[in-house]
Protein backbone atom coordinates (compact mmCIF):
# COMPACT_ATOMS: atom_id res chain seq x y z
CA UNK A 1 0.00 0.00 0.00
CA UNK A 2 1.09 3.64 -0.70
CA UNK A 3 -0.07 6.57 -0.15
CA UNK A 4 0.35 8.92 -2.93
CA UNK A 5 1.68 11.98 -1.39
CA UNK A 6 4.03 10.07 0.74
CA UNK A 7 5.89 7.94 -2.36
CA UNK A 8 5.91 11.56 -3.91
CA UNK A 9 8.13 13.24 -1.27
CA UNK A 10 10.23 10.18 -0.72
CA UNK A 11 12.16 10.73 -3.21
CA UNK A 12 11.15 8.43 -6.31
CA UNK A 13 10.33 11.59 -8.15
CA UNK A 14 14.20 12.26 -7.60
CA UNK A 15 14.88 9.00 -10.30
CA UNK A 16 12.10 10.19 -13.10
CA UNK A 17 14.42 13.52 -12.56
CA UNK A 18 17.47 12.05 -13.27
CA UNK A 19 16.73 9.85 -16.37
CA UNK A 20 19.05 10.14 -19.30
CA UNK A 21 17.90 10.45 -22.87
CA UNK A 22 18.33 6.73 -23.51
CA UNK A 23 16.09 6.10 -20.50
CA UNK A 24 13.60 8.69 -21.74
CA UNK A 25 13.31 7.37 -25.37
CA UNK A 26 12.95 3.43 -23.93
CA UNK A 27 10.00 5.20 -21.73
CA UNK A 28 8.45 6.47 -24.50
CA UNK A 29 8.96 4.81 -27.72
CA UNK A 30 8.36 1.08 -26.42
CA UNK A 31 5.50 1.36 -25.09
CA UNK A 32 3.89 -0.08 -28.32
CA UNK A 33 5.60 -1.67 -31.18
CA UNK A 34 7.84 -3.32 -29.18
CA UNK A 35 9.98 -5.51 -31.47
CA UNK A 36 8.41 -9.00 -31.62
CA UNK A 37 11.61 -10.75 -32.53
CA UNK A 38 13.85 -13.94 -30.90
CA UNK A 39 16.00 -10.96 -29.56
CA UNK A 40 13.89 -7.66 -28.91
CA UNK A 41 16.14 -6.07 -27.07
CA UNK A 42 19.00 -6.48 -29.47
CA UNK A 43 16.48 -5.20 -32.09
CA UNK A 44 15.80 -2.04 -29.71
CA UNK A 45 19.75 -1.06 -29.11
CA UNK A 46 20.09 -1.35 -32.62
CA UNK A 47 17.66 1.03 -33.76
CA UNK A 48 18.80 3.39 -30.30
CA UNK A 49 22.41 3.00 -31.54
CA UNK A 50 23.75 1.01 -28.57
CA UNK A 51 24.57 -1.98 -26.98
CA UNK A 52 22.14 -4.77 -26.41
CA UNK A 53 23.25 -5.24 -22.82
CA UNK A 54 22.60 -1.62 -22.44
CA UNK A 55 19.34 -2.04 -23.07
CA UNK A 56 18.43 -4.94 -20.80
CA UNK A 57 20.85 -2.98 -18.27
CA UNK A 58 18.51 0.19 -18.41
CA UNK A 59 15.05 -1.64 -18.07
CA UNK A 60 16.17 -3.50 -15.06
CA UNK A 61 16.85 -0.18 -13.44
CA UNK A 62 14.15 1.18 -14.31
CA UNK A 63 11.74 -1.54 -13.33
CA UNK A 64 14.25 -2.12 -9.71
CA UNK A 65 13.20 2.12 -9.28
CA UNK A 66 9.70 1.48 -9.90
CA UNK A 67 9.25 3.39 -13.38
CA UNK A 68 8.57 0.44 -15.43
CA UNK A 69 5.99 -1.64 -13.70
CA UNK A 70 6.78 -4.21 -16.44
CA UNK A 71 7.30 -5.12 -20.52
CA UNK A 72 4.41 -6.86 -21.40
CA UNK A 73 1.04 -7.37 -23.10
CA UNK A 74 -2.10 -5.14 -22.33
CA UNK A 75 -5.17 -7.20 -23.51
CA UNK A 76 -7.96 -5.43 -24.53
CA UNK A 77 -11.27 -5.63 -22.66
CA UNK A 78 -13.38 -9.20 -22.85
CA UNK A 79 -11.12 -10.68 -25.30
CA UNK A 80 -9.02 -13.08 -22.92
CA UNK A 81 -11.39 -13.04 -20.13
CA UNK A 82 -13.97 -10.61 -18.31
CA UNK A 83 -13.36 -7.69 -16.17
CA UNK A 84 -14.94 -4.73 -14.47
CA UNK A 85 -14.22 -1.67 -12.70
CA UNK A 86 -15.95 -1.82 -8.96
CA UNK A 87 -16.83 0.76 -6.26
CA UNK A 88 -17.72 0.73 -2.15
CA UNK A 89 -18.75 3.37 -0.20
CA UNK A 90 -16.72 2.57 2.71
CA UNK A 91 -17.01 4.19 5.96
CA UNK A 92 -13.59 5.87 6.81
CA UNK A 93 -12.23 3.87 9.90
CA UNK A 94 -13.16 1.03 7.61
CA UNK A 95 -10.99 1.93 4.69
CA UNK A 96 -7.70 0.33 5.06
CA UNK A 97 -9.43 -3.03 6.45
CA UNK A 98 -11.53 -3.53 3.59
CA UNK A 99 -8.82 -1.97 1.08
CA UNK A 100 -6.80 -5.00 2.39
CA UNK A 101 -9.21 -7.54 2.18
CA UNK A 102 -10.32 -6.06 -1.44
CA UNK A 103 -6.25 -6.38 -2.63
CA UNK A 104 -5.99 -9.53 -1.18
CA UNK A 105 -8.18 -11.34 -4.02
CA UNK A 106 -5.81 -11.94 -6.92
CA UNK A 107 -8.11 -11.25 -9.37
CA UNK A 108 -7.41 -7.48 -8.20
CA UNK A 109 -5.32 -5.36 -10.29
CA UNK A 110 -5.67 -1.66 -9.47
CA UNK A 111 -7.20 -0.43 -6.18
CA UNK A 112 -7.08 2.66 -5.47
CA UNK A 113 -8.69 5.40 -3.07
CA UNK A 114 -10.89 8.09 -4.75
CA UNK A 115 -12.21 11.27 -3.46
CA UNK A 116 -15.84 10.63 -3.59
CA UNK A 117 -18.48 8.78 -1.29
CA UNK A 118 -18.02 6.12 -2.99
CA UNK A 119 -14.62 5.97 -1.89
CA UNK A 120 -12.98 2.45 -3.08
CA UNK A 121 -12.42 1.81 -6.81
CA UNK A 122 -10.94 -1.29 -8.03
CA UNK A 123 -10.79 -3.38 -11.09
CA UNK A 124 -11.27 -7.06 -11.31
CA UNK A 125 -10.59 -9.23 -13.90
CA UNK A 126 -11.22 -13.35 -14.08
CA UNK A 127 -11.84 -15.80 -16.47
CA UNK A 128 -15.59 -15.19 -17.13
CA UNK A 129 -18.46 -13.22 -15.70
CA UNK A 130 -19.08 -15.71 -13.27
CA UNK A 131 -15.83 -15.71 -12.22
CA UNK A 132 -16.04 -12.26 -11.94
CA UNK A 133 -19.37 -12.12 -10.24
CA UNK A 134 -18.34 -14.47 -7.57
CA UNK A 135 -15.45 -12.40 -6.60
CA UNK A 136 -17.95 -9.20 -6.11
CA UNK A 137 -20.48 -11.49 -4.14
CA UNK A 138 -17.64 -12.70 -1.67
CA UNK A 139 -16.46 -9.52 -1.31
CA UNK A 140 -20.35 -7.95 -0.17
CA UNK A 141 -20.05 -10.94 2.07
CA UNK A 142 -17.22 -10.76 3.70
CA UNK A 143 -17.20 -6.66 4.47
CA UNK A 144 -21.19 -6.24 4.98
CA UNK A 145 -21.08 -3.58 1.89
CA UNK A 146 -22.29 -3.18 -1.28
CA UNK A 147 -20.07 -3.33 -4.41
CA UNK A 148 -20.81 -1.79 -7.58
CA UNK A 149 -20.61 -3.69 -11.12
CA UNK A 150 -19.72 -0.70 -13.71
CA UNK A 151 -18.20 -2.90 -16.78
CA UNK A 152 -17.28 -2.13 -19.65
CA UNK A 153 -20.33 -0.89 -22.14
CA UNK A 154 -18.31 0.79 -24.90
CA UNK A 155 -14.93 1.85 -25.13
CA UNK A 156 -13.80 5.01 -26.91
CA UNK A 157 -10.53 5.01 -25.90
CA UNK A 158 -7.87 1.70 -24.62
CA UNK A 159 -4.60 1.62 -23.72
CA UNK A 160 -2.35 3.02 -26.25
CA UNK A 161 0.23 3.70 -24.14
CA UNK A 162 1.11 7.43 -22.84
CA UNK A 163 3.20 9.79 -23.90
CA UNK A 164 5.50 11.10 -21.58
CA UNK A 165 7.04 14.48 -21.60
CA UNK A 166 10.08 15.94 -19.38
CA UNK A 167 9.17 19.52 -19.40
CA UNK B 1 -11.17 -12.75 -32.54
CA UNK B 2 -11.97 -15.22 -30.24
CA UNK B 3 -8.73 -16.30 -28.36
CA UNK B 4 -7.73 -20.41 -28.18
CA UNK B 5 -6.36 -22.30 -25.41
CA UNK B 6 -2.10 -21.70 -26.83
CA UNK B 7 -2.88 -17.99 -26.89
CA UNK B 8 -4.28 -18.14 -23.47
CA UNK B 9 -1.75 -19.84 -21.97
CA UNK B 10 0.71 -17.08 -23.71
CA UNK B 11 -1.01 -14.38 -21.96
CA UNK B 12 -1.12 -16.14 -18.67
CA UNK B 13 2.83 -16.71 -19.07
CA UNK B 14 3.29 -12.84 -19.91
CA UNK B 15 1.46 -11.81 -16.54
CA UNK B 16 4.14 -10.98 -14.65
CA UNK B 17 6.16 -9.27 -17.51
CA UNK B 18 8.52 -10.30 -20.42
CA UNK B 19 11.65 -11.41 -18.65
CA UNK B 20 14.91 -9.23 -19.05
CA UNK B 21 17.06 -11.06 -20.74
CA UNK B 22 18.49 -11.87 -23.85
CA UNK B 23 15.97 -14.07 -25.32
CA UNK B 24 12.56 -13.25 -23.13
CA UNK B 25 10.37 -15.54 -25.48
CA UNK B 26 11.87 -18.51 -24.92
CA UNK B 27 11.05 -18.80 -21.11
CA UNK B 28 7.12 -18.52 -22.23
CA UNK B 29 7.88 -20.75 -24.94
CA UNK B 30 8.82 -23.33 -22.37
CA UNK B 31 5.68 -22.31 -20.04
CA UNK B 32 3.14 -22.39 -23.14
CA UNK B 33 4.75 -26.05 -24.46
CA UNK B 34 5.33 -23.90 -27.93
CA UNK B 35 8.62 -22.84 -29.77
CA UNK B 36 9.89 -19.40 -29.50
CA UNK B 37 9.37 -18.57 -33.11
CA UNK B 38 5.15 -19.76 -32.24
CA UNK B 39 4.87 -17.58 -29.09
CA UNK B 40 6.49 -15.02 -31.57
CA UNK B 41 3.99 -15.56 -34.29
CA UNK B 42 0.95 -15.55 -31.38
CA UNK B 43 2.04 -12.46 -30.10
CA UNK B 44 2.14 -11.19 -33.44
CA UNK B 45 -1.23 -12.36 -34.63
CA UNK B 46 -3.01 -11.31 -31.48
CA UNK B 47 -1.84 -7.94 -31.89
CA UNK B 48 -2.94 -7.60 -35.38
CA UNK B 49 -6.28 -8.84 -34.41
CA UNK B 50 -6.81 -6.43 -31.61
CA UNK B 51 -7.12 -8.76 -28.60
CA UNK B 52 -3.81 -7.58 -27.34
CA UNK B 53 -4.23 -3.70 -27.32
CA UNK B 54 -0.37 -3.00 -27.09
CA UNK B 55 3.03 -4.84 -26.03
CA UNK B 56 5.30 -3.08 -24.69
CA UNK B 57 6.84 -1.35 -21.65
CA UNK B 58 4.55 -0.34 -19.04
CA UNK B 59 4.82 2.76 -16.83
CA UNK B 60 4.16 3.60 -13.99
CA UNK B 61 2.63 7.30 -14.17
CA UNK B 62 2.99 8.18 -10.37
CA UNK B 63 6.82 7.64 -9.90
CA UNK B 64 7.52 9.51 -13.33
CA UNK B 65 6.21 12.20 -12.00
CA UNK B 66 2.45 12.46 -12.87
CA UNK B 67 1.23 12.67 -9.19
CA UNK B 68 -2.48 13.83 -9.91
CA UNK B 69 -4.73 10.89 -11.18
CA UNK B 70 -8.63 11.81 -11.78
CA UNK B 71 -11.43 9.45 -12.86
CA UNK B 72 -13.53 11.92 -14.77
CA UNK B 73 -17.12 11.33 -14.81
CA UNK B 74 -20.51 12.81 -16.85
CA UNK B 75 -24.03 11.77 -17.16
CA UNK B 76 -24.39 12.39 -20.63
CA UNK B 77 -28.01 11.48 -22.50
CA UNK B 78 -28.15 7.80 -24.37
CA UNK B 79 -27.98 9.09 -27.77
CA UNK B 80 -25.38 11.16 -27.44
CA UNK B 81 -22.97 9.57 -25.49
CA UNK B 82 -21.04 7.72 -28.43
CA UNK B 83 -20.67 10.82 -30.45
CA UNK B 84 -19.65 12.55 -27.05
CA UNK B 85 -16.87 9.89 -25.68
CA UNK B 86 -15.15 9.67 -29.48
CA UNK B 87 -15.08 13.17 -29.21
CA UNK B 88 -13.46 13.11 -25.45
CA UNK B 89 -11.35 10.06 -26.73
CA UNK B 90 -9.45 12.20 -29.41
CA UNK B 91 -7.96 14.80 -26.60
CA UNK B 92 -4.18 13.64 -26.17
CA UNK B 93 -4.43 13.65 -22.27
CA UNK B 94 -7.35 11.66 -21.95
CA UNK B 95 -5.83 8.17 -21.67
CA UNK B 96 -8.81 5.99 -21.07
CA UNK B 97 -12.12 6.77 -22.05
CA UNK B 98 -15.55 4.35 -21.33
CA UNK B 99 -18.91 4.23 -21.41
CA UNK B 100 -20.24 2.62 -18.38
CA UNK B 101 -23.37 1.36 -17.05
CA UNK B 102 -25.14 3.85 -14.39
CA UNK B 103 -26.56 2.97 -10.95
CA UNK B 104 -29.35 5.02 -9.75
CA UNK B 105 -30.07 6.44 -7.19
CA UNK B 106 -25.87 5.98 -6.32
CA UNK B 107 -23.92 6.63 -9.07
CA UNK B 108 -26.17 8.69 -12.01
CA UNK B 109 -22.69 8.81 -14.62
CA UNK B 110 -22.24 6.91 -17.91
CA UNK B 111 -19.29 8.28 -18.92
CA UNK B 112 -15.78 7.95 -17.57
CA UNK B 113 -12.32 9.37 -18.80
CA UNK B 114 -8.80 9.00 -17.25
CA UNK B 115 -6.20 11.89 -17.02
CA UNK B 116 -2.87 12.09 -15.01
CA UNK B 117 -1.33 15.33 -14.86
CA UNK B 118 2.06 16.76 -13.07
CA UNK B 119 -0.23 18.16 -10.34
CA UNK B 120 -3.86 18.58 -9.50
CA UNK B 121 -3.85 22.25 -10.93
CA UNK B 122 -3.11 20.57 -14.78
CA UNK B 123 -5.59 18.11 -13.90
CA UNK B 124 -8.44 20.85 -13.29
CA UNK B 125 -7.48 22.50 -16.45
CA UNK B 126 -7.70 19.66 -18.73
CA UNK B 127 -11.04 18.75 -17.33
CA UNK B 128 -12.22 22.65 -17.80
CA UNK B 129 -10.85 22.53 -21.47
CA UNK B 130 -12.08 18.55 -22.61
CA UNK B 131 -16.02 19.74 -21.29
CA UNK B 132 -15.46 23.02 -23.46
CA UNK B 133 -14.04 20.76 -26.73
CA UNK B 134 -15.84 17.52 -26.26
CA UNK B 135 -19.48 20.00 -25.49
CA UNK B 136 -19.90 18.43 -22.37
CA UNK B 137 -21.14 22.07 -20.49
CA UNK B 138 -23.88 21.79 -18.70
CA UNK B 139 -24.11 18.29 -17.73
CA UNK B 140 -23.72 16.95 -14.60
CA UNK B 141 -19.86 15.92 -13.81
CA UNK B 142 -17.56 14.79 -10.82
CA UNK B 143 -13.56 14.70 -10.62
CA UNK B 144 -12.89 11.41 -8.38
CA UNK B 145 -8.37 12.36 -8.02
CA UNK B 146 -7.13 9.68 -6.28
CA UNK B 147 -5.51 9.76 -2.60
CA UNK B 148 -4.06 6.60 -2.00
CA UNK B 149 -2.97 3.58 -4.01
CA UNK B 150 -3.50 0.23 -2.51
CA UNK B 151 -2.70 -2.06 -5.43
CA UNK B 152 -1.62 -1.67 -9.23
CA UNK B 153 -0.34 -4.44 -11.06
CA UNK B 154 -1.47 -6.30 -14.60
CA UNK B 155 -4.80 -8.20 -15.27
CA UNK B 156 -4.34 -12.07 -14.12
CA UNK B 157 -7.30 -13.62 -16.60
CA UNK B 158 -6.39 -17.39 -15.32
CA UNK B 159 -6.04 -17.32 -11.21
CA UNK B 160 -6.03 -21.29 -10.29
CA UNK B 161 -8.71 -22.38 -8.99
CA UNK B 162 -6.87 -23.36 -5.69
CA UNK B 163 -5.89 -19.73 -5.72
CA UNK B 164 -9.10 -17.61 -6.11
CA UNK B 165 -11.05 -16.61 -3.24
CA UNK B 166 -10.35 -14.42 -0.68
CA UNK B 167 -6.77 -15.43 0.05
CA UNK B 168 -4.19 -12.62 0.88
CA UNK B 169 -1.55 -12.88 -2.11
CA UNK B 170 1.77 -13.85 -1.82
CA UNK B 171 3.29 -10.37 -2.15
CA UNK B 172 5.20 -10.22 -5.72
Amino acid sequence: MTTLNQTADHGLSHDAASLSAFDKRLLNEYQRDFPLSPRPYAEIARQLGAQEAEVITALRRLKRAGLISRVGAVVTPHKAGWSTLAAMAVPAERLEEVADLVSSYLEVNHNYEREHSLNLWFVVASADKAGVRAVLKSMEQETGLQVLDLPLVEAYRLDLGFPLSWD
Amino acid sequence: MGLNEPDRTVIAALQDGLALEPRPFGAIAMAAGLTEGEVVERLDRMIEAGAIRRFGVIVRHHELGYRANAMVVWDVPDEVVALIGRRLARLPYITLCYQRPRRPPIWPYNLFCMIHGRDREAVERQVDEATCAAGLDGLPRDILFSKRRFKQRGARYRVARAESGAKPEVPA
